[in-house]
């Protein structure tokens, strides 16, 4: 038997850890049941392209033009005019707060200038406070207003090049994240919430409950405690992977252009890289409270500068290299490109290294500040 | 092979700047049942995790079974059998399950049999699946003790391995300690119990993380160099008012209707007490020093002696 390493040893501990994740229900249930909660929450709020939305109409003069654009808009399906007819200061306060979604302005001048072959404007003016629930509505506008007034215009109507123009205005959001972005990223927060605290928990539950002291008595050596420790939380993050890609698939019906298998690498890569810093958390933590605050002092800036919040090249310079020095970040880079674009391997060969780093400073890392004594 | 199980020199461990054990000198022979004694604090506990390699001595040096205590920790685990002052297997693993992953960590074969052969001999084969949490007291202890000793060490270190157990099975599980001990085993236990030192071939007796008295304890007891006597009569009260602070008078304390007063200075003491018993319409007689006596005022001086 080695000094250094045994697989008896090692199969000893790994079938004390799964035994006692099998016992403890509620967390196991916890580490399937909340990938799938927050994926219907977030997905069904992102993904759903919701009709019917409410909107107010400000147009001083309601003439057949007028008319027309609004029972075109109607049709679409996406607009149910609450108030036909605000005027300017109620519909400002109706979407300031939250009663409508949209506020359609028609100039008064608007028949005039189309029966005069003018350029004829109309201002959309859209709650994108949740960008994604107004994009599918404006992004019908063009064409059903074009087409709505060639027909009600007939000869008279605006030839091609000068149309009509239709101004949007994204309140409150200016930019808009596009919604497929959302669930495969998803995926790399779900995995990195549920692995690294987790991870994290169950070493750091051995010190509290003093249950260490007698593991560091036996003859287990640091290498092993740490693969009898994460392997286990390997095969749970195995299984929400495969839970939350069928779903995506099956619920939100998300495109998937890119090779499963490179998928795959790319995940297996980033749950080691976050188990391993789920251990090292807990070598660095004496009570699970620490753990867990640690675990969460890592999980909110990673949220916010990975680029799953806000579009990552959007962010200042200094911000964007912070990014960098998160696991997630390289993640959702590498699912977004193979996943939804298509890419190669080779192409994401960047984000592979990058999370191989992850892997190997991190159990470094790990190997030495674990404690073999208890001081 | 060093006939020593146990030599430890100038053993120091400092928490922040607290010495919390403060240069021990101690050998433990091998085959011996050696009792380690103090009260709560003294560093009781710490002072068996150093010699265990589970925490690193910030002074002095030492071998356990021949190994180096810095150097050779895995070496010293294999052939040590450490019981933890606190129940340490898990709680939410079966009695079978606790004994299986000991079984593994150490590679022991045939294993199943061996598990088999620990949880009868426990007696507990009827209860192998029940969870270790919902043990009681008793019984954790005995997993523990059993546990310990699957891996045939040639060396126990047992922390306490008496508290909250009742007499019965406290009779029985030193009567398991001399078994293992006549069949070649060194014992290291440490605990606050009188009857129990007495039950040890020697003791070493830790008082502020110093090592304040070692031998048997017809040793520690002579070499306490005290004197005891006992004063009986109708007004035992007034008299242990009186005694309090007199001349040579350095402890004095009931036992039943009794008093026993004892001092390290035999001639001053004789005085006093002479005297009080004299004044209270009490009878003074010498009496034997006993055991307890001895580790009350070991703690005593001892206190007096940290700054
Ligand atoms: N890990 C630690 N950190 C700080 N102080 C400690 C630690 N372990 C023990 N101590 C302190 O060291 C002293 C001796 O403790 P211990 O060895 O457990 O004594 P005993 O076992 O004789 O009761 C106590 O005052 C205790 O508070
Ligand atoms: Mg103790």
């Amino acid at each position: 038997m080695s000094r250094f390493f045994s697989l008896t040893r090692l199969r000893a501990l790994l079938s004390k850890e799964s035994i006692q994740m099998r016992r403890d229900r509620v967390t196991f249930a916890m580490m399937i049941g909340v990938p799938l909660v927050q994926l219907m929450l977030f997905g069904f709020a992102i993904n759903t392209d919701p009709k019917e939305l409410p909107a107010a109409l400000v147009a001083p003069t309601q003439d057949r033009f007028t008319r027309a654009m609004v029972s075109a808009l109607e049709l679409t399906g996406y607009y149910r005019f609450i108030a036909p007819n605000a005027t300017a200061t109620q519909a400002e306060a109706m979407i300031a707060r939250g009663d409508v979604a949209f506020v359609v302005t028609v100039p008064s001048d608007f028949g005039r200038r189309i029966e005069r072959n003018d350029r004829a404007a109309i201002l959309i003016e859209a709650d994108a406070t949740d960008p994604s629930v107004a994009s599918g509505a404006i992004s019908t506008l063009s064409t059903v207003a074009g087409r709505a007034l060639q027909r009600e215009a007939g000869d008279a109507a605006p030839q091609q090049d000068r149309g009509v123009e239709i101004i949007v205005h994204r309140r409150y959001n200016p930019e808009g994240i596009t919604q497929y972005n959302i669930v495969p990223g998803l995926l790399g927060v779900i995995l990195q919430l549920t692995m690294v605290m987790m991870t994290a928990m169950a070493l750091t539950r051995e010190a509290e409950r003093g249950t260490m002291e007698n593991l560091l008595s036996m003859p287990a050596t640091p290498l092993e405690i740490m693969l009898g420790k994460v392997l286990p939380y390997l095969a749970v993050g195995a299984i929400q992977v495969v839970v939350v890609l069928a779903a995506a698939k099956l619920m939100f019906d998300v495109p998937f252009i890119g090779s499963l298998t490179v998928v795959l690498a790319g995940i297996f890569v980033f749950v080691l890289a976050l188990v391993i810093l789920g251990y090292l958390i807990s070598t660095v933590s004496r009570t699970q409270m620490q753990a867990m605050q640690l675990t969460f002092f890592f999980f909110l800036p990673s949220l916010m500068l990975s680029g799953f919040m806000f579009p990552f090249r959007g962010m200042p310079q200094w911000a964007q290299h912070l990014g960098e020095i998160f696991p997630l970040t390289h993640f959702l880079r590498l699912i977004r490109s193979v996943m939804l674009k298509g890419a190669e391997a080779q192409t994401v060969a960047d984000s592979f290294v990058a999370l191989g780093l992850f892997v190997v400073l991190l159990s470094v890392a790990a190997l030495f500040r674990f404690r073999r004594t208890l001081d | 092979m060093t006939t020593n199980a146990i030599t430890v020199r100038e053993l120091t461990k400092r928490f922040g700047d607290k010495t919390v054990v403060n240069g021990i000198d101690l050998s433990v022979r091998r085959g011996e049942i050696m009792g380690f004694l103090g009260p709560n604090g003294s560093g009781k506990t710490t002072t068996i995790r150093m010699m265990c390699g589970l925490l690193e001595p910030d002074f002095g040096t030492g071998t356990v079974l021949g190994h180096d205590i810095r150097r050779e920790r895995s070496a010293i685990k294999r052939k040590v059998g450490y019981m933890t002052q606190h129940f340490s297997f898990y709680d939410d693993l079966t009695i079978a399950e606790n004994l299986h992953f000991v079984a593994g960590l150490y590679a022991m074969r045939p294993k199943r049999q061996i598990v088999k052969d620990t949880l009868e001999d426990l007696g507990l084969a009827s209860r192998k699946d029940q969870l270790a949490g919902s043990l009681s007291g008793g019984w954790k202890q005995r997993l523990a003790l059993a546990a310990c000793i699957m891996h045939k060490p040639e060396l126990l270190m047992l922390d306490e391995p008496t508290a909250g157990v009742d007499p019965k099975a406290r009779r029985e599980f030193w009567d398991d300690i001399h078994e293992l001990a006549n069949n070649g085993l060194t014992v290291l236990v440490s605990t606050h119990y009188m009857d129990e030192a007495e039950r040890c071939h020697r003791i070493a007796y830790l008082s502020f993380g110093n090592l304040v008295a070692i031998g048997t304890t017809k040793d520690v007891v002579r070499d306490a160099g005290l004197t005891t006597m006992i004063i009986e009569g109708a007004d035992v009260p007034s008299a242990a008012r009186a005694l309090a602070g007199e001349e040579g008078v350095d402890q004095v304390a009931y036992f039943g209707a009794t008093l026993h007063v004892v001092g390290s200075d035999a001639r001053a003491l004789k005085r006093s007490v002479t005297r009080i018993a004299a004044e209270t319409d009490c009878t003074a007689v010498p009496a034997k020093t006993s055991l307890e006596d001895v580790f009350i005022q070991l703690m005593n001086t001892s206190r007096d002696n940290t700054p």
